[in-house]
């Protein structure tokens, strides 16, 4: 009883140095904890929540899984996901691949590099909007340069943004196009590479390739993971561009009472993002648009959570 | 502890009853806020942002500004539905609201986001007569009247007369459809040089819900739902329409259209002089004033299929709209502006002069002081002609016929479809289900 009656002091004591502590660390982190409450935990929460409900905005009505069922009959909603995979399926890698040719040719450069870099990065530089609508109109066959161009020559091209067998590769050479900042972050990473290991695997007899393979991946590798996860990412999100060409190779103008169908042609365009907007926005189902939020915010998760893991997988190596 | 959270539950609780009590229970909306004679500001949202545009507005109210002068209008310009929703569920909304998608009507009404103008229209025995049938129909919902026209659009043929080599406008579709047939000019390998008539649902204005009407569809059945496989109209307009679009051939069709500039530019193939006969909205009228000055044309109403001629005449009708938003803080100078702009034959001429659009009254459409050229006359017929149609509103913003347009874009024009009954009832479901999701 005595030794707990000495101890007591000792340990309140303790225990308020500990409470101390622990109210300093969180004074510390409340910005970010201040943010992540308003900005994400509290939205997040809030769209499972309407999830279950039918609101347009002002009603609010408990439906159970109703929404959740609808998804599974949405035919658009299966058009937007095939679509959107197409795209991470085609367009992250061809971004990734074609930035880091680019990178290794302007690492390559002595002269003029610098302009080339600016020029290559420029058309990153154009906001989406304005971007698509030159492209689209540079590539139309009908009042384009480059269709006309290339017909004259013997070459047929397809009417890429008409066709719905060739909007999303249209899309993809549109990606290419501002493939600016893809292809800085590679190039960075390949002017960080050590010379020195060139050097020794060259007094090795290394050819090019395998320096490439041996020094230079390895290398810039955790780069190249981050390249493809945030391509990932934002191509789960993309919607400016494909709407927009949509509309500009659609050549109609939005009129009092006229409705134009998302994802033309034959919802070739349709993204995932422009599914969801079409839904809270258009038709106002916020409800079931908050069940496409949560399917897109799941799959992007998973995408993070994988680049969180490789970077750990890196780090472990280092 | 526990006795100051039961304090602060009664006190809230206390304060949600009163609020739900009081709420809504100080009269008709009609006689509610500040009277329209105590001197105000009232905020007005437009989606109109060209300076041509705003300065119409502007003019228009000009009128409104003089007589009531202790009421100081604030207009904004470049405003959306979506911002106006927004500002309405956040509380604080303007005074006064104008859209330009009457597809949200349904939206509107349903969700009380627009206040039910009927308390006020019946407090100034305003006759809803001087609207033509169409527009008192895209301007409520299920008898919620929660919007008033404010200018209209409607459509009708345009025909260009060097390329109609003397023929008189069709008034049928047999008579287009032949006409469309003799004026065309194919190139030698059989693609398109000039197109009599375009029948795909691609060209610009040939939509569905421009063309279709000819055929006396019906969009919806009395229950609300779709009606696309029951109604045989909706066959006989796919049916004449894939057939034009046969003997074109669709490749041709896509060819020439894909091969054409936007459709407010001065490349437009009307203008060009590439197309002789087009169904285009009366905002044609003011663009080939500016545009194609030299080009020769007229404007009838929109042909009708050949069992429907006692309708000829009529067309399809729309417009911009204008309400009162649900918490707006001056309702009745509101109302006065609301009233003032809708039936007001002077302000609604000179913005119509303005912007080239219909006047959405039947008696602004006789006023002398309209200036627009001849050939407006025929918008102006279509619009106070009583066959004339709009499409109704619903609560999931005109979703039937965005998927009816994709399946006549995507299905039926490239003749993926084997089945025309079984496609239609299948989009039929899909109409339903969405209607059923959004609580219609």
């Amino acid at each position: 009883m005595a030794a707990v009656l000495t101890a007591g002091p000792a340990t309140v004591v303790a225990t308020r140095a500990r409470r101390r502590h622990r109210i300093r660390v969180l004074a510390f982190m409340s910005p970010w904890l201040i943010g992540f409450s308003f900005f994400f935990a509290y939205p997040l929460a809030a769209t499972v929540y309407f999830s279950f409900f039918r609101y347009n905005l002002f009603q609010l009505r408990p439906v159970g899984l109703t929404n959740y069922r609808f998804l599974f009959k949405d035919p658009y909603a299966w058009t937007a996901i095939k679509n959107t995979l197409w795209l991470v399926v085609v367009m992250v890698p061809s971004r990734v691949l074609f930035g880091l040719g680019l990178a290794q040719l302007l690492a390559k450069i002595k002269r003029g590099g610098n302009l080339l870099r600016a020029i290559f990065y420029l058309p990153f530089l154009i906001p989406p909007v304005a971007a698509t609508v030159a492209f689209v109109f540079v590539v139309n066959p009908g009042t384009g340069p480059i269709n006309g161009i290339a017909a004259k020559i013997g070459i047929h091209l397809p009417d890429w943004f008409n066709d719905p067998a060739w909007t999303k590769p249209g899309l993809t050479l549109l990606a290419l196009w501002g493939i600016g900042d893809v292809m800085i972050i590679l190039l960075a990473a390949l002017l960080d590479v050590p010379k020195t290991l060139y050097e020794a695997a060259a007094i090795d007899g290394a050819n090019a390739w395998q320096q490439f393979r041996r020094i230079t991946l390895p290398t810039i590798s955790p780069v190249l993971m981050f390249s493809v996860v945030t391509g990932v990412i934002q191509t789960l999100q993309y919607f400016t561009q494909a709407m927009v060409a949509a509309n500009a190779s659609q050549g109609n103008a939005d009129q009092a009472g006229t409705t134009t169908a998302p994802g033309y042609p034959d919802g070739a365009s349709l993204t995932f993002p422009q599914t969801l907007y079409n839904e809270g926005f258009q038709q106002f189902n916020m409800g079931y648009a908050c069940v496409l939020a949560l399917v897109l915010f799941a799959v992007a998760m998973v995408f993070t959570l994988i680049l969180l893991r490789r970077f750990h997988a890196f780090g472990d190596d280092d | 502890m526990f006795r100051r959270h039961r304090r602060l539950v009664t006190a809230l609780t206390a304060t949600l009853l009163a609020t739900a009590c009081t709420a809504g229970g100080g009269g008709s909306p009609a006689d509610s806020g500040p009277k329209a004679e105590a001197p105000q500001t009232i905020e007005v949202w437009h989606g109109w942002s060209a300076p041509h545009e705003v300065k119409a507005f502007d003019d228009a109210v000009a009128g409104f500004r003089r007589l009531h002068p202790n009421i100081t209008v604030k207009l904004v310009k470049g405003q959306d539905d979506t911002k106006i929703l927004n500002a309405v569920r956040g509380g604080n909304p303007p005074d006064v609201v104008s859209s330009f998608s009457t597809n949200n009507v349904g939206q509107f009404c349903s969700s009380g986001a627009l206040q039910d103008l009927t308390p006020f229209l019946q407090k100034d025995n305003v006759d809803l007569g001087i609207f033509p049938q169409a527009v008192q129909t895209y301007t409520q919902y299920k008898g919620a009247r929660c919007t008033l026209p404010l200018l209209a659009d409607d459509y009708a043929l345009y025909t260009n007369k060097a390329l109609m080599k003397g023929e008189q406008p069709p008034k049928t579709i047999s008579e287009l459809t032949a006409l469309a047939k003799k004026l065309t000019v194919r190139n030698p390998d059989g693609s398109i040089k000039v197109a009599g008539f375009l029948p795909s649902d691609t060209y610009y204005e040939h939509v569905p819900e421009h063309i279709a009407p000819s055929f006396g569809v019906t969009w919806l059945n009395a229950q609300g739902r779709a009606n696309f496989a029951s109604d045989p109209g909706f066959t006989k307009y796919l049916r004449w329409q894939k057939s034009l679009l046969d003997w074109y051939g669709y490749d041709n069709v896509k060819k020439f259209v894909h091969s054409m500039g936007q459709e407010f530019e001065a490349s437009n193939p009307f203008e060009k002089g590439k197309v002789a006969m087009a169904v285009d909205g009366e905002w044609r009228v003011k663009f080939l004033q500016q545009e194609a000055p030299k080009v020769q044309y007229a404007t009838t109403p929109v042909p009708v299929n050949d069992d429907r001629q006692t309708t000829y005449g009529g067309g399809f009708v729309t417009g911009t709209v204008i309400g009162i938003p649900r918490g707006a803080r001056h309702p009745q100078a509101s109302w006065e502006f609301v009233k003032y702009m809708t039936t007001n034959t002077d302000a609604l001429v000179t913005f119509a002069n303005g912007l080239g659009n219909v006047p959405s009254t039947i008696p602004a459409l006789s006023s002398p002081k309209l200036t627009l050229p001849p050939q407006f006359q025929t918008f102006l017929d279509v619009f106070k002609n009583p066959n004339s149609t709009t499409i109704p509103s619903t609560v999931n913003g005109g979703d039937f016929i965005v998927k009816f347009q994709s399946f006549v874009q995507d299905q039926w024009e490239p003749g993926k479809v084997s089945d025309l009954h079984q496609g239609l009832t299948k989009l039929d479901t899909q109409v339903d289900n969405a209607l059923k999701l959004a609580g219609g």
